[in-house]
């Protein structure tokens, strides 16, 4: 495969690949592990050349065998490689969950901080494309629960490969989860080589009235609302949290402090959601200085539908996104 | 531990081994019942042949993964046997400072991945431990020691299969002891036996007396051998019997008396003790001291596990993440 220079414009999806790359020419014991990861590229195209790159020792082709091959790359983690396995759609964490939640995130604690996890499970997820309530799901909340996972959900170019990188460098369990309708964002790949810091947010629309906190997909959807808002006189700073494990709190508590209000947007559905948890971060520290509740919005606690107008009601677009903060300009 | 017969023959020395783990299980069984252990407690008294035999073809730097009545494994790997007791009373000398206890006692020092309480578990990370040493280029294997009620999980099936597949160096050694918790496994399955079951993989297999220590390591060591030299993966199934229940406090009203004690007449330790005063290898009174000595072993670990601290409070906060 062709190594992409600096400043070139290169797709989400090419940033996660270029990532992974980067660490595999820099490590040896980096691997990735997945169904049709190798040969074929995988199904969105994301591994494609890596196979050709780096050989059928180091890319893996596995069978649809998730609980062999996740479970798997856990005990490679603790024996010396860096795994990066796939896991194809999130919603089929279902069929390997013992491997995250009993396995990945507490053997180090379990055995006294002897064992070392140093793996990525990386997956996808991104309803709006009636790929259907088995596909569709943002299951983020879900390993965020569990102590010792690290939890990553890029919604740039930049921090895509940025954050892949960190991740596989990381000696901890990540669970990086990319949106894949933003495989084809453009932008580019940073010029810092150092990579990112897992754990810091970015402010990435700055503003006074209100804080809008969200992560993967929906940042650019906030984005997006935060324009409709302006022209209505309402100037929204919109946080990208980057990572909810570990979450940088204090950017948000930062700006909600300043706006004195606060929305949380995601794509997962709300209740139980990882939105709670913002709100209640927010209220525990941030409560005298709020001049309303922490607004929530996300899908709505249904299986994703098939049909296209009826899934595009469940997803949060920048019109709702628009009508949320409202209601919270108005309530306070 | 003084192994006085242990440069006559090996079968002594695994008889030696073998008592350090009836000592060990017998004395935890006590103090659990005393409730000086916390927790579950799940013994292997009976099954000692299997583990020994098994770690007994293995290095060092050889790889186990184990599973919720592990300890057996474990000390037969060469776990420290003070620290194995210490974690079992939770105190911070524990081989994990107390923080995973009897069902999750691990030491990677010595190539142990830990127990496992999950049924099953071991498979899916032994198949990892054995990548690894493939892709690093060792001649290091891994086994998987995991019960008969495991062999209905799909992780059995997927993590076989994905050996078979890349052909790594794991041996998977199932313990039949004839029950899944409270359940005859007969019952379970109509297949004839595990190791029936490697042809469908594609891999060797073999069947063993796992009460008959010297046959237990006769197999180990061939399927270890063919492991190491790329022949593997392998399945051994270890025919044994639980002495106690699935857990300690396990009323066990559904094993009938007469099999219990025909297995009791097939002691893995009455067998050796038996073999090797047949054989000239030792005499009764060396046996009986290394009995005595394991006993003595093991009473010192239990004081050392008694006079041991809990851990300090602030410990719950360590080991969560790597830095």
């Amino acid at each position: 495969m062709s190594t992409l220079t600096e400043r070139q414009a290169v797709r989400y999806m090419d940033a996660v690949r270029e990532g992974i790359a980067a660490e595999m020419r820099a490590d040896s014991t980096v691997c990735l592990l997945g169904i049709d990861v190798g040969s074929s590229g995988g199904i969105f195209a994301v591994t494609r050349g890596l196979y050709e790159e780096f050989g059928a020792e180091r890319v893996r082709d596995t069978p649809i065998s998730e609980m062999a091959f996740v479970g798997a790359a856990v005990g490679a983690a603790a024996t010396g490689l860096r795994p990066i396995v796939e896991l194809m759609f999130m919603d089929f964490v279902g069929v390997c969950f013992d491997a995250l939640l009993n396995q990945a995130s507490k053997l180090r604690y379990m055995t006294g901080g002897l064992l070392e996890f140093p793996l990525v499970v990386r997956t996808q997820t991104g309803a709006g494309r009636s790929s259907g309530a088995q596909h569709s799901q943002s299951l983020e909340a879900i390993v965020a629960h569990i102590p010792g996972l690290k939890v990553v959900m890029p919604a740039t170019v930049e921090d895509a490969y940025a954050l892949m990188r960190a991740s596989i460098r990381d000696n901890n369990p990540v669970v990086y989860i990319e949106n894949r309708r933003l495989y084809g964002r453009r932008g580019y790949l940073p010029a810092d080589e150092e990579p990112l810091p897992i754990g810091q947010a970015r402010i990435a629309r700055s503003g006074r009235d209100v804080t809008v906190v969200a992560w993967s997909r929906m940042v650019e959807v906030s984005l997006q609302a935060a324009e409709t808002l302006a022209a209505e006189g309402v100037d929204a700073e919109v946080i990208d949290l980057r990572s909810l494990v570990p979450m940088d709190i204090e950017t948000v508590v930062g700006s909600v402090s300043r706006t004195r209000r606060a929305v949380v947007v995601h794509e997962a559905v709300v209740p139980f959601g990882a939105g709670a948890e913002v709100a209640a971060r927010i209220t525990e520290e941030a409560f005298g200085r709020l001049h309303a509740h922490v607004g929530r919005i996300g899908a709505p606690p249904v299986p994703m539908p098939f049909s296209p107008p009826l899934e595009e009601a469940c997803i949060p677009e920048a019109a709702a996104i628009a009508i949320g903060v409202r209601k919270t300009m108005a309530a306070s | 531990m003084a192994l006085h017969a242990q440069e006559r023959t090996g079968l002594v020395d695994l008889f030696a081994r073998m008592s350090l783990i009836r000592a060990f299980e017998q004395r935890v069984s006590s103090l659990y019942r005393a409730s000086e252990i916390p927790g579950f407690i799940h013994t292997s008294l009976g099954q000692e042949a299997v583990a020994v035999g098994v770690c007994a073809a293995l290095r060092d730097d050889d790889w186990i993964a184990t599973t919720h009545r592990g300890h057996g494994h474990c000390l037969a790997k060469g776990a420290d046997v003070d620290g194995a007791m210490a974690e079992l009373f939770g105190k911070a000398t524990g081989l994990c400072k107390g923080k995973g206890g009897s069902m999750h006692i691990a030491d990677p020092r010595k190539g142990i991945l830990g127990a496992n309480a999950i049924v099953g578990a071991s498979l899916p990370l032994a198949v990892g431990a054995a990548l690894s040493c493939r892709m690093l280029g060792s001649d290091q294997v891994s086994v998987a020691f995991f019960g008969d009620g495991a062999v209905n999980q799909g992780a059995f099936h997927e993590s076989i299969n994905l050996a078979a597949i890349w052909r790594l160096p794991v041996l998977f050694v199932c313990e039949d002891n004839g029950y899944a918790e409270f359940t005859d496994s007969s019952t379970m399955s109509r297949r004839e036996s595990v190791s029936a079951l490697g042809s469908a993989y594609g891999i060797a297999a073999a069947a063993v007396d796992g009460n008959d220590v010297e046959a237990v390591l006769a197999a180990a060591q061939d399927s270890v051998d063919a492991c190491r030299s790329g022949e593997g993966p392998f399945l051994l199934e270890a025919r044994t019997y639980r002495w106690q229940g699935h857990y300690e406090g396990d009323p066990q009203n559904y094993k009938p008396t007469e099999e219990a004690e025909a297995w009791l007449a097939r002691d893995p330790l009455l067998l050796a003790r038996s073999r090797i005063e047949a054989g000239g290898l030792a005499v009764a009174d060396e046996l009986d001291a290394i009995v005595r000595d394991t006993e003595d072993r093991v009473q010192r670990a239990e004081e050392f596990a008694r006079s041991s601290p809990f851990p300090a409070v602030e410990q719950v906060f360590t080991d969560v993440h790597a830095d």
